[in-house]
């Protein structure tokens, strides 16, 4: 219960700050450390989402900055962070990039998970129908992502687990385990390098993607 | 985001389903969006946040709090006891308090200062219980005042300016174990989360319509949900910690949302499923 006033005094000092900081007009440097400031005042811990998850890593910090400005983010680090972040995906064990469609597809119907109401050790869904088309036969997708369906068969996948499908399936493990690693600023969470999904799950929902008995490449 | 999306598809089929049956045949080549919309306008007609808004009035003029005192001297920015207006021009700033608050904030305050209740006590209370029900009632009333209103939030005072710029902030921050900022669903037209529309509240029509329709009465849950409460369960679903009721960064975000909404029409409280 202590815990929950917190904030509140913690504003006053907030506002006194404002105050101070309103002689004239602000630099975008003062609005930044007004704007953090305001956000460690505001929030406060709930259930399993705590006050850490505010903290940005570089390539939040710099792609939030790069959105304020109205500006695409610098190419060069774009190129960083890109690099960064693909050195953090990691390889299934084994070798084993391909699961089962049948528990992926229920993964992207999954929109569950790490939310403040959510439990540690519940499962996480991995949300895909939320922002993408997948499947032909759900027609309940969102359309923030580009449209999955006949992703492997687009590319060509007859035989996920053959030489000519390597590159691809590669690319796809990367980008489900980093999206960051393709995209600096991609709107995709970063679903193992967060601890979002594990590895099998990835696995599975990579099947969805590129298993030519998926009803994805049907 | 499992809870939200759930209902949906039921939702959409007896939409359109109705719209079947209600229309000429060529009517059927309609979008889901133009079912849910016109669904929305058939329930409009009997939206029961006017229970709430006629609970609101009356708690505005009631002598309440260890003061004994109504709110009807309670100054939302157009002076005491005026209340028709003010729903658009907030969030704004308020040289009583020097801060910049939005409605639920500033009731805080009048509540405080003229009835003696204790502010802080109340923005701990959890939503849909004890002081926060009455909350429901005055937001309700107090923004069905302001009607079909034009959004015209301020910018003169250097507080306003820099709150829109510390909200807008807010609306770019990309954190939480899924790397979300508001951004991520509300920047871009046309977009949709499973079949739920979204906004874009960077700009009009979307931030009129996205946050000129809260507080809303929501059909799924049979509660009313001020502003604050549509931010909180945002936020919740971004996967971010909690924010404070009436904390700065709510009230910021406001400002961001307002402003941008600037020239739109209010439509609180509005019905939602």
């Amino acid at each position: 219960m202590q815990k929950r006033n917190h904030w509140l005094p913690v504003l006053g000092v907030a506002s006194s700050l404002i105050v101070l900081g309103c002689a004239s007009v602000d630099s975008s440097a003062d609005i930044d450390k007004l704007t953090q400031q305001i956000v460690t005042a505001s929030f406060r811990d709930q259930g399993i989402a705590k006050v850490d998850r505010l903290k940005q890593d570089e390539s939040n910090a710099a792609c939030s900055a790069a959105d304020v400005a109205g500006k695409p983010i610098d190419a060069k680090l774009s190129a960083k962070i890109e690099a960064d972040n693909l050195k953090t995906v990691q390889w299934p064990a084994g070798g084993k990039f391909v699961g089962d469609w049948k528990e992926g597809e229920k993964l992207a119907q999954n929109g569950r998970g790490m939310t403040w109401t959510d439990k540690i050790g519940d499962a996480n869904g991995g949300n895909c129908y939320n922002c993408h088309q997948i499947s032909k036969q759900e027609i309940s997708f969102g359309t923030l992502g580009p449209s999955l369906y006949n992703y492997g068969k687009i590319r060509g996948i007859t035989d996920p687990n053959s030489p000519e499908a390597k590159a691809i399936v590669e690319y796809t493990w990367g980008k489900i385990w980093n999206a960051k690693a393709y995209n600096a600023c991609s709107g995709m969470p970063r679903f193992g390098h967060e601890k979002i999904l594990t590895e099998k799950q990835v696995q599975d929902l990579l099947a969805l993607l590129v298993d030519p008995n998926s009803p994805v490449n049907k | 985001m499992r809870r939200s999306t759930k209902g949906l598809v039921p939702f959409a089929a007896v939409a359109t389903m109705s719209l079947l049956c209600a229309l000429q045949p060529a009517a059927a080549q309609k979008s889901t969006a133009d079912g849910i919309a016109e669904y929305r306008e058939m329930l409009q007609d009997g939206n029961p946040a006017e229970l709430f808004e006629m609970k609101g009035e009356e708690l505005w003029k009631q002598k309440r709090g260890p003061k004994n005192a109504s709110m009807e001297r309670c100054d939302l920015g157009k002076g005491p006891g005026v209340v028709k207006g003010v729903f658009v021009e907030l969030p704004r700033y308020f040289a009583d308090t020097s801060k910049v608050q939005d409605l639920e904030s500033r009731l805080l305050t009048c509540m405080e200062t003229l009835q003696g209740l204790d502010a802080k006590k109340i923005a701990a209370t959890p939503f849909g219980k004890d002081e926060q029900k009455n909350m429901e009632g005055l937001v309700a009333w107090i923004s069905a005042e302001s009607k079909g209103l034009k959004f015209n939030l301020s910018q003169a005072h250097p507080q306003e300016k820099q709150m829109y710029e510390v909200g807008k902030r807010m609306f770019y921050m990309r954190g939480g174990p899924h790397d979300f900022a508001c951004a991520t669903c509300h920047a871009a037209d046309d977009k949709r989360i499973r079949l739920q529309d979204l906004p874009n509240l960077t700009k009009n029509p979307g931030a009129a319509a996205g946050f000129g329709a809260w507080p809303a009465y929501r059909v799924s849950s049979g509660e009313l949900w001020s502003m604050q409460r549509r931010l909180n369960d945002c936020f919740r679903q971004q996967r971010f910690p909690y924010p404070g009721y009436a904390s700065d960064a709510t009230i910021a975000l406001g400002v961001f949302l307002g402003v941008n909404g600037k020239g739109g029409e209010a439509t609180a409280p509005s019905i939602k499923r």
